[in-house]
């Protein structure tokens, strides 16, 4: 038997029904490692000693009937936990200790899941680097002082690293994808409203989805059919037949119509990623799948459009950080004295960018102008796909325009930092659900990943795609932990 | 167009957060910068587009008016940064 911190969920799962392993025995395996793993700072809030009493809990009367029986999983820590901790990546959430569970965590823990801990990500998931955090920034454990990507980049690492079986991200403008890209794991934005967003710390509503983020695809496809359920708490959550996306996992893709969009072929994009882009749409042919070339027209806008939606959404969510109710408070001479310091001093720069261009956007004279025009090009965005999804079952494209980049490299240049999410963003503004996996090395043998993307509720079909080409791609990680300390 | 200084105070007024000029400056640029690549947008012609409202097109669902959580006032006060018994406590604002 392999290490137990590098071993899948599927073998984790196989082993604990099998008795070859006790949940105390990888419980203990995954705190052991992270307590060496300190320089990754992928923790915020660690439930180390919690979850070895619920393992030994766990042990003493097991239900192997359960999906995640006994197995530890540490989530991204925008997820409410009860009693535990949930800061957001912020320094106005530093203290909350929420009274409520989200459903998505409750979903977990209702099939046997442990919580290890809180995960690190960029502050209220806005950043594509995780350096926007209050607690600082997380190490990719690809390379030394590499970005993880973000915003659930404690989250990507913590896959890496081995330091979770398996994780729960959330992803606004590609806030899974990408950083599933940039530490060689994957991950799965899911179609809006298959995840509930009950209990998920807000940023903007209309694009937010949990998805899970996992070592392989067949865990992605385990962990989904934990996570998606329909949930009368969030108003948006659709009642739909979800499928058993782990037992109708199958690399048959024989016939499926694969669409290659040209406008995500963007100008100084590097070669490694086009050739990447050519070795995946070969790959799918060698499964039997029919490649045909699509055009996406409003492609280009979709940023632009995704930088007046998410602000504006997240300027009305983040309204509710007052001083008043919970988190931090700086005291002032009078209430709004009292508003404006709190919020100065309790949110970072970035989150105080977004909120402004958001204000900016829904002020009296410019709603018009920016908000109402973004809302129309997103209908022109997603009308292009639903054109698209007339003629093809499902869309490849690289899942980012680079590789990991260098800590602090980007950090003064917002622009160039939401340039990274040139590829996930449009399906998130179309509700669509993608993935991305990884599928090779650039220059400095750090990963790349392909994104595929499908339907509306059709996880089944991209899940499908990604693991005949996971097969085909044979991607190996080969991390050397160099972080490990004694 | 361009962000003057006195729009970025007006904004920061508007998101109550409070800036001092050297932060006000520094916005002035980030947020000009960001809003020359949003403008963009004005290339496409939008008249007879419909704005997308909601991505999910379902209709949202009514629910019964019923309680279902009770006796949560110590939960909800819990976390507020000065409590007192029942209350949450802010600065006095009736003089």
């Amino acid at each position: 038997m392999s290490d137990i911190t590098s071993q899948s969920l599927f073998e984790l799962t196989s082993n604990i029904k099998e008795k070859k392993l006790s949940s105390g025995e990888i419980t203990k395996a995954f705190i052991d490692r992270a307590e060496k793993s300190k320089k990754l700072n992928v923790y915020v809030t660690d439930n180390f000693e919690k979850a070895i009493d619920q393992s030994k809990k766990f042990d003493s009367n097991p239900n192997f009937d359960l999906k995640l029986p006994g197995i530890p999983i540490a989530v991204k820590d925008l997820f409410c936990t009860n009693g535990v901790r949930t800061t957001a990546g912020s320094k106005i959430l530093n203290n909350f200790i929420p009274t409520y569970e989200s459903t998505v965590t409750q979903n977990l823990w209702s099939q046997g899941a442990i919580l290890l801990g809180k995960l690190n990500c960029d502050e209220f998931a806005m950043g594509s680097s995780n350096e926007t955090s209050f607690f600082g920034n997380v190490q990719n454990p690809v390379g030394e002082n590499l970005v993880p990507g973000g915003s659930s980049g404690g989250s990507s690492a913590a896959v890496a690293a081995n330091l979770t079986p398996v994780t729960i991200g959330t992803d606004t403008g590609g806030s899974i994808r990408q950083p599933a890209s940039f530490t060689g794991t994957v991950g799965l934005k899911p179609t809006y409203g298959s995840c509930s967003r009950y209990g998920i710390v807000a940023f903007a509503s209309s694009l937010d989805q949990a998805g899970p983020m996992t070592k392989n695809v067949r865990d992605c496809s385990m962990l989904l059919e934990v996570i998606s359920s329909f949930d009368q708490k969030d108003s948006t959550s659709i009642d739909y037949k979800r499928n058993h996306y782990s037992k109708e996992l199958s690399k048959d893709i024989k016939g499926k119509k694969i669409g290659i969009p040209k406008e995500y072929r963007v100008d100084n994009m590097p070669d490694e990623i086009e050739q990447l882009w050519k070795n995946g749409i070969s790959y799918a042919k060698d499964c039997g799948a029919e490649i045909i070339d699509i055009s996406l027209p409003h492609t280009n806008y979709a940023l632009p459009t995704y930088y007046i939606v998410a602000p504006a959404e997240a300027s009305s969510n983040l309204a509710r950080y007052d001083g008043v109710k919970y988190g931090f408070r700086s005291p002032g001479q009078n209430l709004i004295e009292m508003y404006e310091k709190t919020r100065s001093e309790g949110f970072g720069d970035e989150v105080k960018r977004r909120i402004m261009i958001g204000t900016y956007v829904l002020s009296s004279g410019y709603y018009d102008a920016y908000y109402l025009k973004a809302q129309k090009v997103r209908q022109l965005i997603k009308k292009d796909f639903d054109d698209a999804f007339s003629k093809v079952d499902a869309i490849l494209t690289p899942s980012t325009p680079s590789s990991a980049f260098k800590i602090g490299e980007k950090t003064n240049d917002p622009v160039s930092m939401y340039l990274n999410d040139i590829f996930t963003v449009p399906i998130n503004l179309a509700g669509l659900p993608g993935i991305s996996i990884p599928a090779g090395k650039d220059k400095n043998n750090y990963p790349l990943g392909l994104q595929v993307i499908g339907k509306p509720f059709d996880e089944q079909n991209i899940l499908n795609i990604s693991y005949a080409l996971e097969d085909k791609i044979n991607f190996k990680n080969d991390i050397s932990d160099w972080w490990l300390s004694e | 167009m361009s962000i003057d200084l006195k729009t970025v105070k007006h904004i920061s007024k508007l998101a109550r957060i409070s800036i001092d000029d050297e932060k006000a400056n520094k916005l002035k640029g980030d947020l000009n910068n960001i809003f020359e690549f949003i403008e963009k947008l004005n290339e496409l012609n939008t008249d007879n587009v419909q704005a997308l409202t909601s991505i999910a097109e379902t209709t949202l669902r009514f629910r019964k008016d019923e309680i279902k959580s009770e006796n949560i006032r110590e939960k909800i006060l819990k976390n507020s940064p000065e409590e007192n018994k029942d209350f949450f406590v802010v600065p006095k604002v009736v003089e």
